[in-house]
């Protein structure tokens, strides 16, 4: 009854710095009319200075980082709840906590608090990890069981579902190894700086055109691309040099790309955009964005068609969609997402949320900013995850791919991020706010995990440190790998325009014009 | 490979009649009987039943001198020994479905995507069945959302299958261009060869009865410029198959253009396994005054008119152009020396259009041949209206053919 009184009165507790995400705003700024359940920005905030668009942005986030007990008390809250009665909060004493500075200190609910427990759940997380489980109350997995007709597999409660049995009695409960751990974090460094000596190249005028850079959003591509096996496929956008990164091509070959040189991965036709590799499964660097997402959603279906027409049983590939908020607004995402969902394809649509498309927020592009929800109006879990924390990522990650895997079908998974730099190096960055930027600032992926190792004794300073150094010559190489590069001749222009040259036709002499000697000098005009 | 003579019989009568369907009581001519001409000395015969005259073939010549995998069939065989076996008759579309399933038996990874292909059979029949012997897997019936199943195929088909994406209508693959534009034909590029993209997309496009602006579109001329693709048009059962095959073996992405108003054509086919070149444009009926460049179902306008034409006396050289992109230029260049006069005779919008393109092509290529300018007869640039009477218009009518031809051999 209390907490049902709680509907009318949290958002008071807004007025309190009970969480410390808007240390500099003053206290009068935080007296918000209440804020409708499903959070809608009102509409005057069509044009908003940038301060209130931050204040609405802080608040949304804000939200999301509240108790979830005080937002699912209201029965109004949560229409598909099973809810009346109160529910017990517990203190989250694990590790994770002291890794997400302690800032998270209830847990989220389990999800199906009416329904038995299936216990026949091939994985159990102890998922105690992230707060933002609380906002996958939102899967309205009673629904998707319904459409879900394997019982035996679960559903997709795992993601929230706080295994307490599970939980440790032996103080602590650690995430994961010392060699997991070191691989997290080399691949963090390398991703960052990677992407800062990108832009120091691009200062000096070694490379052109768009360069769009990942800093800050690394979680993401480590905790998920660890996951993946060779021969599973990642599709991604124009931001794309990490991901390159972590799915294994060499920082050669994508510096070499960069520069334009013919040993970079794309023999420098592809270029910062367009970062493809067919032995490690990267199928793509897309400019346009939403343009990946079918691709991917065709090379899931490549999987499921191996296993189930040309009957290789072992196939099971997954295929992992990396695309941004301003995606979630385009029809392919929505089509996709349908025929992904229709035929249990064995992909995972990771939304990498940094709350802006360029200059355009999130916020006032998106009737429904929420992103994970549009899943589950497909048939698929949905799921919103810390993207600043790699720990949480690649617990979501394990269960998300783990479910493709099997064959359970696909996943949309919302990774709140950040990207500290512009959109693209040409970007000047002047509309978002700088108190935004150092709230993200302040839960850099790398020093927070940095932090989680030492303080749980994986790693030492000094190790830490060597992989900071080991990272810095293999960027270092990789420039001047690049630099040494040849840039590709006149011959390369033609060649591979087709797969099978006959394609350029027939030419006056009947000779097909691929024979002609200029063809391959790349100096015949096509 | 070899040029493949069509049965000019055949091919001939198909008049611009309102009825939607052609079967053969409608054709003025017998598939067997052979068509001659006469004019002056010189006499050509051409068989209707696809026989090749190696011997009065200068291209026969020519087809030798190509390189060896070019096409790899056993055409040169089947072409000669063709006369035995006679061959069995179908109607375009099931020529389609035949060299489909035919593909589909020969390689496991041929599947084919689009809407309604499964259980429907196509809006056009062509892959009627297939859906019941292959399992809905590889005949997929796609939710409507073009762009997002034809992009799907271009995933399939760099991880290894070798999608057959159909449109329901050409019109709507519009919606697709995105996909077919930045991925079918860049990717292979982009990717510095890594990734190969051999799917092939096909669908009914052009100008039907009456069937209103938007389902009458020409996309030849809104796709010839990607790079990085091949087009090929088909107006017969015989090279509906044989384009089809090719197609589907081909590496490269093919974009296979069909006529709404064609696939009830029928006509006799070799039961033996062939294919035809994409890249190679089919010599229709040899002539000597005037060449005349067609595909698709001007090419039975052509035909209509090239009947008038004789019997005015002139002899007009039809040419199918077949491969829209690239063009032929050899059998092209060939006929422009030998006639010295060119008209184009296509179905695409006057603007843009495959007639502008081939124009310039061959003035290019080819100016100090010529004795006139080209003429290029292409529909108006009119978004094509629904009644009777005004589409006619847009079209180009064997009437206007003829015209053309009196002028240009003036």
């Amino acid at each position: 009854m209390a907490l049902s009184m709680c509907r009318y009165v949290w958002w008071l507790s807004l007025s309190f710095p009970l969480h410390q995400f808007l240390p500099t705003l003053p206290a009068r700024r935080l007296f918000p009319r209440p804020f409708p359940r499903c959070f809608r920005p009102p509409f005057f905030f069509l044009s908003p200075p940038s301060s209130l668009l931050y204040l609405s942005q802080s608040i949304f986030h804000s939200l999301l980082h509240l108790p979830f007990s005080l937002l699912s008390s209201s029965p109004a809250n949560t229409p598909h709840q099973k809810p009346k009665g109160s529910r017990k909060v517990e203190r989250d004493r694990t590790m994770s906590s002291a890794f997400s500075a302690g800032k998270f200190t209830t847990q989220p609910f389990p999800l199906n608090t009416s329904s038995p427990r299936s216990h026949d759940k091939p994985f159990n997380i102890p998922s105690a990890t992230s707060p933002f489980f609380g906002s996958s109350r939102k899967l309205r997995l009673n629904s998707s069981s319904k459409l879900n007709l394997h019982r035996r597999s679960g559903t997709v409660v795992a993601v929230s579902d706080v295994v307490k049995e599970k939980k440790s009695k032996f103080a602590p409960n650690l995430l994961i190894t010392k060699e997991e751990g070191l691989v997290l974090y080399e691949d963090m460094v390398l991703g960052r700086a990677f992407e800062d000596m990108c832009a120091q190249m691009y200062y000096r005028g070694k490379m052109f055109g768009f360069v769009h850079l990942y800093n800050g959003q690394e979680a993401v591509s480590t905790g998920f691309i660890k996951h993946l096996k060779k021969e599973d496929s990642v599709v991604s956008t124009y931001r794309d040099h990490v991901h390159a990164l972590s799915k294994g091509v060499p920082a050669r070959a994508v510096m070499s790309e960069l520069f334009g040189k013919t040993t970079g991965c794309c023999r420098g036709q592809g270029g910062s955009m367009h970062m493809f590799s067919s032995e490690h499964n990267l199928l793509g660097g897309f400019a346009f964005i939403g343009e990946g997402i079918p691709v991917a959603t065709g090379a899931a279906f490549t999987s499921k068609y191996k296993r189930e027409v040309l009957k290789e049983a072992d196939c099971d590939h997954v295929t992992l969609a990396f695309f941004g908020d301003g995606t979630c607004n385009n029809g392919q995402f929505f089509e996709c997402l349908n025929m992904a969902a229709l035929w249990k394809l064995p992909i995972v649509f990771v939304v990498e949320n940094n709350l802006w498309a360029i200059g355009m927020s999130h916020l006032r592009a998106t009737s429904d900013p929420q992103i994970y929800k549009k899943g589950p109006a497909f048939g698929m879990p949905g799921i919103h995850v810390d993207g600043m924390d790699v720990l949480k990522v690649r617990e979501v990650a394990k269960e998300a791919i783990g479910r493709a895997r099997r064959g359970e079908g696909p996943t949309l998974v919302e990774c709140e991020t950040y990207r500290f730099r512009g959109h693209s190096l040409a970007d000047p960055d002047e509309l978002r706010d700088p108190a935004e930027k150092a709230h993200y600032a302040a839960r850099d992926p790398i020093t927070a995990l940095k932090k989680y190792l030492i303080e749980n004794s994986l790693a030492s300073e000094a190790e830490l440190k060597a992989i900071d150094k080991k990272i810095d010559e293999v960027v270092e190489d990789s420039v001047e790998f690049a630099d040494e590069s040849p840039l590709p001749s006149r011959s390369q222009l033609l060649e591979n325009v087709f797969a099978d040259p006959k394609g350029f036709g027939i030419g006056p002499d009947g000779q097909y014009r691929c024979e002609d000697p200029k063809f391959t000098e790349g100096t015949a005009h096509v | 490979m070899a040029a493949i003579f069509q049965g000019v019989g055949a091919a001939a009568a198909l008049s611009s009649s309102p009825s939607n369907s052609f079967d053969s009581k409608k054709l003025l001519f017998s598939p067997r009987r052979s068509f001659s001409v006469k004019k002056g000395a010189s006499v050509v015969v051409v068989r209707s039943d696809g026989n090749v005259n190696l011997d009065l073939n200068p291209r026969g010549r020519r087809a030798q001198q190509l390189i060896a995998n070019a096409v790899a069939t056993k055409a040169d065989s089947s072409a000669t020994s063709s006369s035995s076996k006679p061959g069995h008759e179908l109607l375009l579309f099931e020529a389609l479905r035949e060299g489909l399933e035919e593909e589909m038996e020969r390689d496991a990874s041929v599947c084919v995507m689009g809407e309604d292909v499964g259980h429907y059979g196509g809006s056009y029949k062509v892959t009627k069945g297939l859906a019941t012997k292959f399992g809905d897997l590889r005949v997929l019936d796609t939710p409507i959302a073009e762009n997002s199943f034809t992009g799907m195929g271009i995933g399939a088909a760099m991880t290894g299958l070798r999608p057959v994406v159909e449109g329901m209508n050409m019109g709507f693959l519009l919606l697709a261009f995105n996909q077919i534009s930045n991925n079918c034909g860049m990717l292979h590029y982009t990717s510095g060869g890594q990734f190969t993209i051999p799917i092939v997309i096909r669908g009914p496009g052009g100008v039907g009865r009456q069937l209103g602006a938007e389902h009458s579109q020409r996309l030849e001329s809104y796709f010839q410029s990607i790079p990085g693709i091949q087009m090929v048009a088909c107006s017969t059962p015989y090279n509906a198959k044989g384009l089809m095959k090719a197609a589907i073996r081909s590496e490269n992405p093919v974009i296979l253009f069909e006529h709404v108003l064609l696939y009830n054509l029928k006509e006799r086919i070799p039961d033996e396994d062939y294919i035809c070149n994409l890249e190679e444009a089919e010599m229709v009926r040899p002539g000597e005054h005037v060449t005349i460049l067609t595909y698709s179902r001007m090419r039975y306008h052509v035909m209509q008119a090239a009947k008038t034409l004789v019997n005015k006396g002139y002899d007009p050289e039809v040419i199918d152009i077949r491969s829209l992109k690239p063009f032929d230029l050899y059998t092209i260049g060939n006929s422009v020396k030998k006639t010295h006069r060119v008209l184009i005779v296509e179905e695409c919008m006057r603007t843009g259009g495959i007639g502008a393109s081939l124009t310039a092509a061959i003035n290019e290529n080819f100016l100090d041949y010529l004795d006139a300018p080209i003429m290029c007869l292409s529909s108006q640039d009119v978004p094509t209206p629904y009644a009777g009477t005004l589409e006619e218009w847009t079209v180009v009518q064997p009437a206007q053919i003829v015209t053309a031809v009196e002028q240009l051999c003036h």
